[in-house]
């Protein structure tokens, strides 16, 4: 009995590790590999855009078996992302190389807005650029308001007991926010929340009259009729919304504004890892899965790494630096 | 008539046996990590999702759910065995939990916590049956104003329960708020009170890390004083008749335990929220409708099934707003949101109409996930017993040990170990002056929610606090808590006023 299961169990065997060894060539080329669980520092609260992203993206490595150590998701949502940079600044000894950051536009906005942080986004380890998220502007559907010049026209007759509700103080709502104040002679009131979940809930329950949340944040309301979308923050119409207008379209122009799905390694992390880090991302971005999400959730950009990601932040810090400075933020 | 049938369509899928042996291993893996200090649903959903890959949707969501539910349950263990809350959601159950411990009732305690969380789980069920889409709006219909007037009535209950001295009831409310102030502030993105610019205060303080030091560090220092080491922990037997007599005790914290099954389960229901406020408050009001309120926090059983029927049913509360919102109701609930996205489905109003399998599946496994908890629970009573009756140089030791772990394994930051640590002896010298605890942790854990609300409402009104009162849902509720608050203030001034009435 013994022989026999030795005998059919061999194969079995072989097969397996055969089967084993072809799954783990690929990884065993390259020369780095984490030697323990990876942090995974999330720049938002539960429950928003950024971190759906996230932990979408560790599934991904989950399920295809990506990286031989898991990804542990950290939410480090406190002051606009303050808290996940400087958390990302003080990384120490091989640490470094085991902690990597999903970010966002915060990534430039609050170390300029704070410069007594002392955080240097550009020493951060550019890892990979995911997609590149949109924008749109939202109002309940009992506000009547089937457009843009609707929306001005109510807006301006409110002045400013108009809410809207953002994600954060000075990130990327407030932002587009004042863009359309400046673009209508509009006088909106922005309030913050905690994160783009939290917004879209604000305006479902009508306590807020407009968003300008993602396509993601908002989707569920628009599925069910409770939010329309009037136009979009881009250059081209989004293929999820074919009948919402630009607004370029509208006449307004320099109103493109898009939010980086990024992630980022800590300062100081070795080539070798960075270059795990890149590759392996680089599988997730080509993966089934996640170009189905991009297409469902209206994300755009192609894949960034390493020095076209640093010249890609170099060049949205300083149009973050202008945008702040005319807005008054700094 | 529809709903029962769907209801039915739902059984019959958690009665697969796949889904049945899933919940079974749900139950058993969430009692567990509730039961271990500083490790609680969160951590369990957080850590088991990706495990769930290999069976279909609605078996993943319903093993999560049963860990989610398992760790409601299993909060309640360490809470009455050790004194140190399972988990967050447990603190408020330590508050009575221990004491009946101590006196030699921890099989009573065990029993109620068992019961009331079955009962709560259930009553909560069934009302997310009956009335998951009205409920839903009713959650979207709380604005900041409204979530203030909440966190404002929850503090109210703790200030108007009459029987501590309300200075110092205030006093720890005080320094509760300061704690939760520490860290970044949402409005303005600054951060504020980091203490010394020691980096480990950026993030807040956790406020598990609080309770754990208040409750397990605290608690033991007070122990060992008392006993001088000298005492067993209690004096916990055993036998068939007492716990039938525990369960016949069950009707006699009926008031309580409806109290918590259905203000948890609407507190649950709020985004934000969540299980945690949800039994704090319960615990408030109990205590201020009970006929003893004096007995609380000395060891009554209604002081331990209120908050433990509120945490279970709020989490199944929370898994409203989630499931037709797409919008987390608890941070256990934003994992569980996160794997739908996974599991690719789209969590939000559409969702009852696309899934109906996925949802009343779901639903169904509730129902069956509370009663395998309920006799899991029961049946490891004696083993928790043992535990007790370990020798008191066996047992303190391992709390410590536990209370080191949970203090980590909350935020994984040695810093938070050392704060727990000046916690605990900070909350021995004020137990010894007579500090109330309780309003100190209910502070912290409700004080940043209700700054950003506050702020955000008074940033839409212009600064106006008339937006509490002119708005009909937050107005009723402002006005009762002010009540609550006023009531028992009066009491007092008029003790000042007429200090020695009795006397001709």
């Amino acid at each position: 009995m013994k022989e026999l299961l030795g005998i059919r169990s061999k194969p079995v065997l072989c097969t397996l590790l055969v089967s084993m060894s072809m799954l783990l060539a690929p990884l065993a080329a390259q020369a780095w590999e984490p030697n323990k669980p990876i942090d995974f520092v999330i720049m938002a609260g539960k429950g928003g855009g950024a971190d759906k992203m996230a932990r979408f993206m560790q599934s991904i490595v989950e399920k295809h078996k990506l990286s031989s150590k898991p990804l542990i998701p950290i939410n480090k949502p406190g002051g606009s992302g303050a808290e996940a940079l400087i958390y990302m600044k003080q990384v120490k000894g091989s640490n470094r190389d085991h902690t990597i950051m999903v970010t966002l536009n915060s990534f430039y906005t609050t170390p300029l807005r704070q410069p007594d942080l002392h955080i240097d986004v550009l020493k951060f380890t550019p890892v990979a650029r995911m997609a590149e998220d949109t924008f749109l502007l939202w109002v309940h559907k009992d506000s009547g308001i089937k457009n843009v010049d609707d929306f001005v026209k109510a807006a301006k007759a409110k002045g400013n007991d108009w809410i809207m509700a953002g994600t954060g103080k000075a990130q990327e709502d407030q932002l587009l926010t004042e863009f359309l104040n400046k673009a209508y002679g509009l006088n909106m009131r922005y309030v913050p929340f905690k994160g783009g979940g939290d917004v879209a809930k604000q305006l479902a329950g009508k306590h807020a009259d407009s968003t300008v949340n993602n396509p993601s944040e908002a989707i569920g309301f628009y599925q069910a009729g409770t939010v329309v979308p009037l136009a979009a923050f881009t250059p081209k119409r989004l293929a999820l919304f074919p009948d919402v207008p630009t607004f370029d379209e509208l006449g307004k122009t320099g109103m493109d504004y898009f939010m980086q799905r990024s992630v980022v390694g800590a300062p100081g992390m070795s080539k070798k890892a960075e270059e795990y880090y890149a590759a392996l991302f680089k599988k997730v971005y080509d993966s089934a899965e996640w170009q189905k999400y991009m297409k469902d959730k209206a994300l755009q950009g192609d894949f960034l790494g390493g020095k076209p990601l640093m010249e890609y932040w170099k060049k949205e810090r300083e149009s973050h630096r202008k945008i702040l400075k005319e807005i008054g933020e700094i | 008539m529809e709903i029962l049938n769907l209801l039915a369509d739902g059984f019959i899928i958690a009665f697969e046996p796949q889904n049945l042996l899933l919940m079974l291993i749900g139950c058993a893996v969430g009692l567990f990590i509730g039961a271990m200090p500083g490790l609680g649903s969160v951590n369990g959903v957080a850590i088991l999702l990706p495990l769930t890959f290999i069976v279909p949707p609605t078996g993943a969501i319903i093993f999560l759910a049963a860990i989610y539910y398992g760790a409601m349950y299993g909060g309640a263990i360490s809470s009455i065995m050790l004194g140190i809350p399972g988990a967050s959601t447990a603190v408020a159950t330590t508050f009575d939990g221990r004491p009946m411990a101590l006196k030699g009732q921890a099989d009573v305690a065990l029993i109620t916590a068992a019961t009331a969380s079955f009962i709560g789980g259930t009553i909560s069920v069934i009302l997310f049956t009956g009335f998951a889409p009205p409920l839903a709006k009713m959650a979207l219909a709380f604005g900041p104003p409204e979530e203030f007037a909440l966190m404002l009535l929850a503090f109210a209950t703790f200030i108007g329960l009459g029987s501590d001295d309300i200075p110092k009831t205030f006093f720890s409310i005080f320094i509760g708020l300061v704690f939760s102030a520490v860290g970044f502030d949402i409005i303005s993105g600054r951060p504020r009170l980091v203490f010394f610019d020691i980096p480990g205060f950026l993030h807040g303080i956790n406020f598990l890390v609080l309770a754990i030091g208040i409750y397990g560090i605290g608690e033991m220092l007070w122990t060992i004083e008392l006993s001088k080491g000298d005492v067993q922990m209690s004096q916990a037997t055993l036998t068939f008749r007492r716990l039938l007599e525990g369960f016949r005790n069950v009707g006699q914290t009926w008031k309580a335990t409806m109290i918590g099954s259905f203000l948890g389960y609407f507190v649950g229901i709020l985004p934000a929220a969540g299980a945690t406020p949800g039994s704090l408050m319960a615990y408030g009001v109990a205590k201020m409708v009970s006929k003893h309120p004096e007995a609380f926090g000395k060891g009554t059983a209604e002081g331990v099934a209120a908050p433990e029927s509120a945490n279970n049913a709020a989490s199944t509360g929370s898994m409203l707003p989630m499931l037709t919102l797409g919008i987390p109701g608890s941070p256990t609930t934003a994992i569980l949101l996160g794997g739908m996205i996974i599991w690719g489905l789209e969590p939000g109003p559409r969702l009852f109409v696309d899934h109906t399998e996925f949802v009343w599946g779901l639903i169904g496994s509730l129902y069956v996930s509370n009663v395998f908890a309920l006799l899991l629970n029961v049946l490891l009573i004696p083993a928790f017993i043992w535990v007790l009756r370990l020798p008191f140089t066996l047992l303190a030791p391992m709390i410590y040990v536990l209370c080191m772990i949970g203090g980590y394994a909350a935020t994984e930051d040695m810093h938070d170990v050392w704060l727990m640590l000046i916690f605990g002896v900070a909350a021995y010298l004020m137990r010894k002056l007579d500090y109330p605890m309780a309003p100190a942790v209910l502070a912290i854990v409700l004080g940043e929610l209700a700054e950003s609300s506050l702020r955000q409402s008074l940033i839409i009104s212009h600064g106006s606090p008339l937006i509490f009162f002119d708005r009909p849902i937050a107005g009723s509720i402002t006005v009762c808590a002010l009540i609550l608050i006023v009531l028992p203030l009066l009491k007092y001034v008029k003790v000042f006023v007429r200090p020695k009435p009795a006397q001709p």
